[in-house]
Order: structure tokens, then C-alpha cells, then sequence
């Protein structure tokens, strides 16, 4: 009977001195895989513009109806995007949305991805809205907050061949 | 009926009438021809070859004059060597068409993958984007990719405003001519061209302000890309995201079938907005155009705006000197306790914006009390137009050779930009337009024979043109008799007389109630005379100046002379849907007590003792009955506002606290009620307004290609009524008492008489809360004869003080040829106090310095 209990303690006493496979969340978090769909996020180029040019396909595509965009005009003297065309309201109900990523298929721009955050939580359904001053990430350094004042003719283009203008 | 020929649209049998082109044909079958330029209501010009296909005669034995028949007896078919233009060709006897071929098809995947090398592909970002004929072609009939270098793409500008309301796209043009033709072949207004040629070719326009023109709007509509976008919409959704209602324009008389396009709008706090209205076919009214105003002036209806434009929203009653808020069913208690007490002493004032359903509930309502109505308008005549109007069926489409149209005292390019069209387009087909007018008119370039009389001899002109074809001479006034003597009207009514058809379109240029009560009689005389009565395309048109006025005459509503008295003695007057102060301040001192039901805080409303805050048109649901007195029913575009009612249901439930019997719950069961009491309409219901036949051209479903982006209509076509002459009623004669009073006895001690004149784009309060559209309104102006202002030392531009009915405005001169002498011409709605002709005064007004 006494070897059966040191023979089950073996298990035991070999797992404890093997790495665990728990992490201690929140303090520590595992990073997600490369292809995880997690919270969006609204891109912008280096220059801090951003690639939303507010065309709606991201809202056309989403299967739950949980994206709502308003557009309107940007000007030189009021620049948030280039070309003609950006997102003056971009909202997604995170309550509605199933993470299916077709909005990032759908963005002629790239400017909608699904992000690494997983941590939704909200106390009531207002809060489950994001807005687009939540998904806007930060502007990188060397780049300048939206709007901005620019060049005329030169963002002219809301498609400028998917690459950073200059 | 035209000759039918019989053809073969791959492989499917239709039969249409000689003359039609194969692409209409194959449209009837339901066999797409993908066309860009090609637009079903212009001339083809085969400019954009997408419509190539294969097109087979059989061959005719030159001997014979037989069809050679092939073996097996079926006729032998030549092809042509090349792909031809369904577009531009018509059908003939036996021919075969074949659009479903490798050839056709590889020749249209050519043809798009040469107009996509050129096409700049923002999509995401057009206006047109999910309703753009490209778009729909290329998926449908476009090679999967291209061999063109995409960096290799023609660049040019993209932001182009052709003037405040139109914008263009130089890049996504595909320079397939729509919009220039539109304007040249159909408006008229040829104020956009093409510049250059090849591929730099680029739509310029060459007027000021740039595209000036009332029709501008409809050039969007049959873009076929995004190269026309109105500035009213640019960027405000996409066409996907829109809900869209039927409904009715309220600017004018003519009717036109419109939708609403809504969407929900986080910028107005997550209300339905209005984003757009967009034609809706009528090929009896309206076709597939509206005019820009139209098109653009619905913002009223959305409150905002400055000045007195901010929707009223919870009822006003005044206490203590000031208008507090109050609940309905307070405000309702106070408004039927005071008309209890008032009894006959009521006087009701309503407004021609208001629909049917409102009109009648007022009239139900103020004759159940014993009072009066009155129709708040500067134009008259509806009692005559109810038993000499158009017959049942008139459509101006109908109207060719053989049919005479005769426009009196109107500028309808100004009045009624659509009435213009169609009138201008009967022309072109052969109908004879006569143009009465005291100054030269748009109108008056298609006019067989023109009529000019001086201002205040409107209804002598008409009667003297009766007088040449009959013997009855009733005492023309001196300056019409010398013009009864000339050549040029005694053809005009000559010519009236001897047509197939005759109908008759009055206005209320230089006219105020008797002088168009006089005009509308001496109308029906000419009509009743020369016996165009009581049939289709025969009769009389009020050009109105308010949408619904029709209906309210039908309703039972009368405008009266004396008005600015009877609203002094009445004990209780209630105004709805009119602003008698805003428009002349003399008129501010009302009765005992003022209930004033509005969509705005109006100078009158200012000054009421009660304020009820009503619904706006676009809210609820009702009809219209039009200039031709076609009964059109409105459906509602955007949520009803929390706290805000119909205007028949205030009525209504005013009238059931007096313990009348009134609707206040269903505009549809008010429509029963009129049906059963108002003999014109009886029948009617909402049912049978909304019915539907088939339409051609075929608009508005998956092949926004062929007509542009106008809707179908499938909510209802509305109904003609028949007249009192049509339903077998005697209409007898009567001779107006016309212009009792010369020019000179009117006229001020300068010797000036002020006419007044409509215009589409004024001030009015369902125009100016339409900020967009200021740009195109003037400042507030009288125009007169040069002459005139030479002896009053006034230069071109001058402010002057003009003192009308005892009111002085500041003005601007207007110096103009066209102006008869000894006239001022003063626009209504422009700010200005004029009703009919009055005595005028102007001089400089003192130079403010700044």
C-alpha cells in the first residue's frame, strides 16, 4: 500500500520542480499569437495622419451590424487623413462585435486591425462603444496629432498606394 | 398606334413599335445592354461604344424584294462584319440581335478595361460608390484585371466646385457627355461644356455664378460615376446605409414625386436626419427631374438654422405677458375654452403648405363653430380651376402637334422649373406654347406667339384675344384696345382656337386676388369658348404659389380682400401655417386673441396668445393635391418628434373638446372623410393613392445604368380629379370685372406701380433656413426700366428705400431693359411688403457711414 502512495507522489513531486503552465494574471501576461484577434485599433500613417478615410466598408462587411461610421470633408487647414474624405464619428459596440475580422478585410487602407487587447469588460452597455478617440492609437514620434494643417495638394489622394506618404 | 416590328434579342421574340432602339428593346425584354452615355430620355449620340453588339438583317432578294430563306425555311441572316451600337440603331423587321456572344463580350471587357485606365478607383471614398453604373458594369461585364500600368493613370484635380452646388471629380469622368447634353437638350440652361478633347478632355462650365442653372441637381442623378456630387450631400453616407421614403415636394404646385433618403446621425444627437431627396419617377408629373430648389431647400423641415428657422417644440401660452411652455393638454383647454366663447366670432387663416387632411379639419372645425376661413394667398381663382381644370389623364408628355398651351402672367422657369421643362419638351414635339407676359419671360424662346400687355390688362389681354374670335365685346380698358387691333394676338387666338387641345397656365405676375380672380374667369371664358374643356390635356393650371393652394380650395378655403379687417374684428383668430406679421408688419395687430399653430416661432406666433408646435411634413403622413389637381399622397421620412402633433390632429382634438366630431388619430381615415363629403374627391382613399402602373423608362431598380439613380415608384402615382366641366356639369360663362383701375390711378405720385414677381429661390421661410442655398438668393431687390431710374438719378446697385403699403425697406436697384417703364418689379418672399399691385415710392437711402 506504501509504494501505491509513493508511486501516485511521483507524479506529484516531478511536477513540482517543472516550469508551470499558469501565469500569474493579471501581474503577468502571456503574449497572444501572431494571429489573434483582439480589440481594434484605428492606424494611422507615421505622419500622424490617420488611414481612415470614413468609406464605411468596414460597417458594410460587419456580419453583427457593430460598426457605424459618419463622414465628412477634411481640408488643408483641417487635415485628419489624406484625400478628401475622413471619419468624423467611427464607433464599434463591442457588445455586438464577434471578432471576425472582416472589417480588417474590408479597409481599403489597413486602418482597422484587430489588436493584442483581449480586455473587455464593462459595467454598463454605454461604455461597451467605443469611440474613435479609444481606437486611435497614439501618434508615433515624429509624427503630429489630427487635424492638421498641410500643404495644399499634397494628401490628395485618400489611397495613397497603401504605403506612409511622405 | 405606330408600326410594331418584331426582332430577336438573343434569342428571346419582342415586339415594339418601329422607331424604338435596340437598347430600349432589349430593356423592355429584360436583356441588359450595359450603356454608359446612352440615357433612355436623350438622343443617343453612341459616344461611349459599350453598348456594341451583334446585329443580323435578313437579307431581301434584290429581285424579289423577298427575305431568302435558308434551307429549312427559316430567313437568312447577315451579320455585319463589326460589333454596332444598340443605342443608335433602331429595330427592324426580322433583325437579331446578340449581345450574349464571346465577340460582344470580349468587346465590352475592352471597352471597361480602356475607361478603368483612366479611372482613378476611390470607391471607398465616392459618393456614387454602391449605386455607380461603373461599378456595377464592370463587375458585370469587366475583365477581372487590367494590362494597364496603374502608376500610369491620368492625374488631374478632384475637387472642382462648378459652383456652390454641384461639385466635380475631373479624374472619375468618363467624358460620356450625360450632364452637358442634359443641360442643352433637356434644361436648356447649356452652362457646362466640354474643354479640350482626347483624353484631356474636361467638363468646364462657363457661367457666373459656375453652373448656374435650376436643374443642375438632376446631372448627379444620371452621372454614370462620381464625377457630379451635390455639396448638400458630399460625404453624408453611403448609399447603402439610407432608408428612403416616399413623399411629395411642398415648394410649389407642380407635385413632384420625390424620396427622402434618412439615416440615423450621431451629429444631431442620434436622430433620423434627412440626408438627400432624390427624384421619384412620375412620368405624369415630374418624369425622373426635380429642380434644384427642390432638391435642396428640405432643411426647414429640420429646424436649426438662425433667425426664426429653430423648431418650436412644446406648446407656448402667454402668461404674464411672456410665451411660458405649457403642456397640450393645458394649451389645448385654453385654445378650445377661447373658441368656445368665440363661436362665430373665430377666424381661421391657413396656409397652402398644409396638406389636405389639415385643411379639411380646419374647415370641419371652424364651421362646426359658426366661424369663418380664410385662405392666407395672394392668388386666386381654385373655384375655377375645380370646374374648368385639366381633364382626367393630362400629362404633358401627351402634348404635341395639335395641342396649344397658353401661359399667362407667369414666369414658370422661375415658378415652376418642371412645368418649364415639360412645357418646353411639348414644344420640341410639335405643341403650339403661347406667352402672355407684361416683360420677357425664359418661356417666351419656344413661344409661337408672344402677347405683351402692360401690367394690370392680365385678363383684358386674355379677353381680347376671345374678343377677336367671337363677337362678344365686353369694354376693354384703353391700353388693351390698341392691342386687341394687333396682328400678333389675333393669331395667337387664332391659333388657341383652331388647336386639337388647348390648355391655359396662370400665374400671378403683377397680379394680387382680384386682379387673378379676374384672370382665372377671363381664362375659363377663353377655354370655355373655344371649347377646350372637360377633356385630358384640355383646361385650366393654377400656377400656385404654394404647394398645396388647390387642395385648400377644394377644402372649402377662400382667400378674402378683406383680411387685414376681418383679422382685426375677429374675436379669436387662428392662424396655421402662415405668417401674415412676418410679412408685413401692418398686419400685426390681430383680433382679441391670436392661436398661432406653426412649425417655427414666426413674427406672428410671436405675438400669440397661444403657440401650438406642429409636426413638419417629412414627420407624418398626408396629400397634396397639385396645380393639376392630381391628389398625391406623402409618407413620413423621419421619426414624429416627442411632443410635436399633425397639424389635423391639433385640429382634431380641439374640435373633439368642443365635442365636434373630428379625426385626430389617422391622416388616412381624414382621407375617408373628405372622400365621402368633398364631391371632387369622392372615391379616394390611401389605397388608391398609392397605386402604381408601369412606368417607362424603366428607373430606379438594379440598373441604376440606364436611368440614373431616380427612384421607381412603388408607392403610388397618385390620382387626377376630374373636373366639374369633365363629370358633365354646365359651365356657364361670366365677364370679370377686370381692372377697374388703370396704371396711372394706381400708381404712386412719381407715377411708379409696384408689380410683383415670383422667384424660385427667396426668402421665404421654408427657402432661406437652406444655408446652402443663400449664395444663389440676392440680396433684397426691386428691378426697374433704366429709363425710370434716370430721371430718379438711381445708378445700377443703389440702395434705395422703398415704401410700400406704408412699410419702408431698404433695397437694392435692379436696373433692367426688360422692365416696362413706370413699373417696379418687387420679388414676393424677398423681405419686401407687396401682395398685388400697389403705389410705389423710392428713393436713395441715406448713405450709412460705416
Amino acid at each position: 500500500m506504501f509504494t501505491e502512495i509513493l508511486r501516485g507522489l511521483r507524479t506529484t513531486f516531478k511536477m513540482m520542480l517543472e516550469k508551470p503552465v499558469t501565469v500569474q494574471y493579471p501581474e503577468v501576461k502571456r503574449p497572444v499569437r501572431r494571429r489573434f484577434k483582439g480589440r481594434h485599433e484605428l492606424r494611422r500613417y507615421d505622419n500622424g495622419l490617420e488611414r481612415c478615410i470614413g468609406c464605411s466598408l468596414c460597417a458594410a462587411a460587419c456580419p453583427a451590424d457593430a460598426i457605424f461610421v459618419e463622414s465628412a470633408e477634411n481640408t488643408d487647414e483641417e487635415r485628419y487623413s489624406p484625400g478628401e474624405r475622413y471619419a468624423s464619428t467611427y464607433e464599434i459596440n463591442m457588445l455586438r462585435c464577434i471578432f471576425c475580422g472582416y472589417c480588417e478585410d474590408a479597409c481599403p487602407t489597413q486602418a482597422i486591425v484587430l489588436g493584442d487587447n483581449y480586455e473587455l469588460s464593462f459595467t454598463d452597455r454605454r461604455q461597451a462603444i467605443y469611440g474613435k478617440e479609444m481606437l486611435l492609437v497614439p501618434v508615433k514620434e515624429g509624427g503630429l496629432p489630427t487635424p492638421q494643417k498641410t500643404e495644399p495638394g499634397k494628401f490628395n489622394r485618400s489611397i495613397p498606394e497603401m504605403n506612409n506618404p511622405d | 398606334m405606330a408600326k410594331q416590328v418584331t426582332l430577336t434579342i438573343d434569342g428571346k421574340q419582342v415586339t415594339v413599335p418601329e422607331g424604338t432602339l435596340i437598347v430600349d428593346a432589349a430593356k423592355k425584354a429584360g436583356i441588359d445592354v450595359p450603356v454608359f452615355c446612352y440615357h433612355p430620355k436623350m438622343e443617343p449620340v453612341g459616344m461611349c461604344r459599350m453598348c456594341l453588339v451583334e446585329i443580323g438583317r435578313p437579307v431581301i432578294d434584290r429581285a424579289t424584294g423577298q427575305v431568302v430563306k435558308e434551307a429549312d425555311g427559316s430567313p437568312k441572316v447577315q451579320f455585319g462584319p463589326k460589333l454596332e451600337t444598340a443605342c443608335t440603331t433602331p429595330v427592324s423587321e426580322g433583325m437579331v440581335v446578340v449581345g450574349a456572344s464571346e465577340k460582344v463580350k470580349a468587346g465590352r471587357e475592352d471597352i471597361l478595361e480602356f475607361l478603368l485606365t483612366s479611372h482613378p478607383l476611390d470607391c471607398p471614398i465616392c459618393d456614387k460608390g454602391g449605386e455607380c453604373p461603373l461599378q456595377d458594369l464592370t463587375m458585370g461585364f469587366g475583365p477581372g484585371e487590367s494590362r494597364f500600368i496603374f502608376d500610369e493613370k491620368m492625374r488631374m484635380d478632384k475637387h472642382v466646385p462648378l459652383g456652390e452646388l454641384i461639385y466635380l471629380d475631373r479624374e472619375r469622368c468618363i467624358q460620356c457627355g450625360r450632364c452637358v447634353r442634359f443641360q442643352s437638350e433637356i434644361a436648356d440652361d447649356p452652362v457646362i461644356g466640354f474643354y479640350q478633347r482626347g483624353r484631356s478632355l474636361e467638363i468646364v462650365t462657363f457661367s457666373e455664378p459656375g453652373f448656374d442653372s435650376y436643374f443642375s441637381g438632376n446631372t448627379t442623378d444620371i452621372c454614370p460615376v462620381g464625377a457630379l456630387t451635390t455639396a448638400d450631400f458630399r460625404f453624408g453616407a453611403r448609399p447603402w446605409e439610407l432608408n428612403n421614403a416616399a413623399s411629395i415636394c411642398s415648394q410649389c404646385p407642380v407635385g413632384c414625386n420625390i424620396t427622402f433618403n434618412t439615416r440615423r446621425e450621431a451629429r444631431s444627437g442620434g436622430r433620423m436626419v434627412i440626408k438627400r431627396v432624390m427624384p421619384r419617377q412620375n412620368e405624369a408629373v415630374n418624369e425622373i427631374w426635380i429642380c434644384d430648389k427642390g432638391r435642396f431647400a428640405y432643411h426647414f423641415t429640420e429646424g436649426g438654422g438662425s433667425g426664426n428657422s429653430e423648431r418650436l417644440t412644446q406648446p407656448l401660452v402667454r402668461k404674464n405677458g411672456e410665451l411660458a411652455p405649457v403642456s397640450w393638454d393645458e394649451a389645448l383647454q385654453v385654445v378650445a375654452e377661447r373658441f368656445r366663447q368665440a363661436g362665430s366670432g373665430l377666424l381661421t387663416l391657413a396656409g397652402g403648405r398644409l396638406s389636405n387632411e389639415d385643411l379639411f379639419n380646419l374647415r370641419q372645425l371652424t364651421q362646426g363653430l359658426g366661424g369663418q376661413t380664410a385662405l392666407y394667398t395672394q392668388m386666386a381663382g381654385g373655384d375655377l380651376v375645380a370646374q374648368v381644370g385639366v381633364g382626367q389623364g393630362t400629362n404633358f408628355a401627351d402634348m404635341g402637334a395639335g395641342s396649344a398651351i397658353l401661359v399667362v402672367a407667369s414666369d414658370l422657369h422661375e415658378e415652376a422649373p418642371i412645368w418649364y421643362l415639360r412645357i418646353k419638351q411639348a414644344v420640341e414635339r410639335g405643341a403650339m406654347l403661347i406667352v402672355a407676359g407684361a416683360r420677357p419671360t425664359r418661356l417666351e424662346k419656344y413661344a409661337a406667339h408672344v402677347v405683351r400687355y402692360p401690367y394690370g390688362s392680365e385678363a383684358a389681354a386674355i379677353l381680347a384675344m376671345l374678343n377677336s374670335l367671337s363677337a362678344k365685346r365686353p369694354n376693354l380698358p384703353e391700353p388693351v384696345q390698341a392691342l386687341a387691333r394687333s396682328p400678333e394676338l389675333q393669331a395667337a387666338a387664332k391659333a388657341f382656337a383652331g388647336a386639337q387641345n388647348g390648355l391655359v397656365l396662370y400665374g400671378s405676375e403683377g397680379l394680387g386676388l382680384e386682379g387673378s380672380q379676374a384672370l382665372a374667369q377671363a381664362c375659363a371664358n377663353l377655354l370655355i369658348s373655344t371649347n377646350h374643356i372637360g377633356r385630358a390635356n384640355n383646361g385650366l393650371i393654377a400656377v400656385w404659389q404654394r404647394a398645396n393652394e388647390q387642395g385648400a380650395w377644394d377644402m372649402g378655403f377662400r382667400p378674402r380682400t378683406d383680411l387685414a379687417e376681418a383679422m382685426k374684428s375677429a374675436r379669436v383668430l387662428y392662424v396655421v401655417a402662415a405668417d401674415p406679421a412676418g410679412d408685413d408688419p401692418s398686419m400685426a395687430e390681430a383680433g382679441e386673441f391670436l392661436v398661432v399653430q406653426e412649425l417655427f416661432l414666426t413674427d406672428t406666433a410671436k405675438l400669440a396668445d397661444v403657440v401650438l408646435p406642429v409636426e413638419a411634413y417629412t414627420e407624418r403622413e398626408g396629400s397634396f393635391t397639385s396645380g393639376e389637381r392630381r391628389v398625391q399622397r406623402f409618407y413620413p421620412a423621419v421619426p414624429e418628434p416627442a411632443g410635436l402633433k399633425a397639424d389635423f390632429a391639433v385640429t382634431g382634438q380641439i374640435g373633439q373638446l368642443l365635442g365636434l366630431d373630428l379625426e385626430a388619430r389617422f391622416a388616412s381615415k381624414v382621407m375617408l372623410r373628405i372622400a365621402s363629403q368633398i364631391a371632387d374627391y369622392a372615391g379616394l382613399d390611401y389605397v388608391r393613392l398609392a397605386e402604381v402602373v408601369e412606368q417607362w423608362p424603366i428607373v430606379g431598380r438594379g440598373d441604376v445604368y440606364y436611368g440614373g439613380t431616380s427612384y421607381e415608384n412603388s408607392q403610388g402615382l397618385g390620382v387626377q380629379l376630374a373636373p366639374a366641366a369633365q363629370r358633365g356639369a354646365a359651365v356657364p360663362l361670366a365677364w370679370p370685372e377686370f381692372a377697374s383701375q388703370s396704371h396711372s390711378q394706381q400708381a404712386s405720385a412719381e407715377g411708379l406701380l409696384a408689380a410683383p414677381i415670383n422667384r424660385l429661390l427667396d426668402r421665404g421661410q421654408t427657402v432661406w433656413p437652406s444655408t446652402l442655398l443663400h449664395s444663389r438668393i440676392p440680396q433684397p431687390y426691386v428691378a426697374l426700366n433704366p429709363a425710370d431710374a434716370a430721371v430718379l438719378r438711381i445708378p445700377s446697385g443703389a440702395m434705395l428705400q422703398v415704401t410700400l403699403n406704408g412699410t419702408a425697406r431698404l433695397a437694392a436697384a435692379h436696373l433692367d431693359e426688360n422692365v416696362p417703364q413706370g413699373v417696379v418689379l418687387v420679388p414676393r418672399s424677398m423681405g419686401l411688403p407687396i401682395f398685388g399691385p400697389a403705389p410705389v415710392e423710392i428713393r436713395r437711402a441715406e448713405v450709412v457711414s460705416a
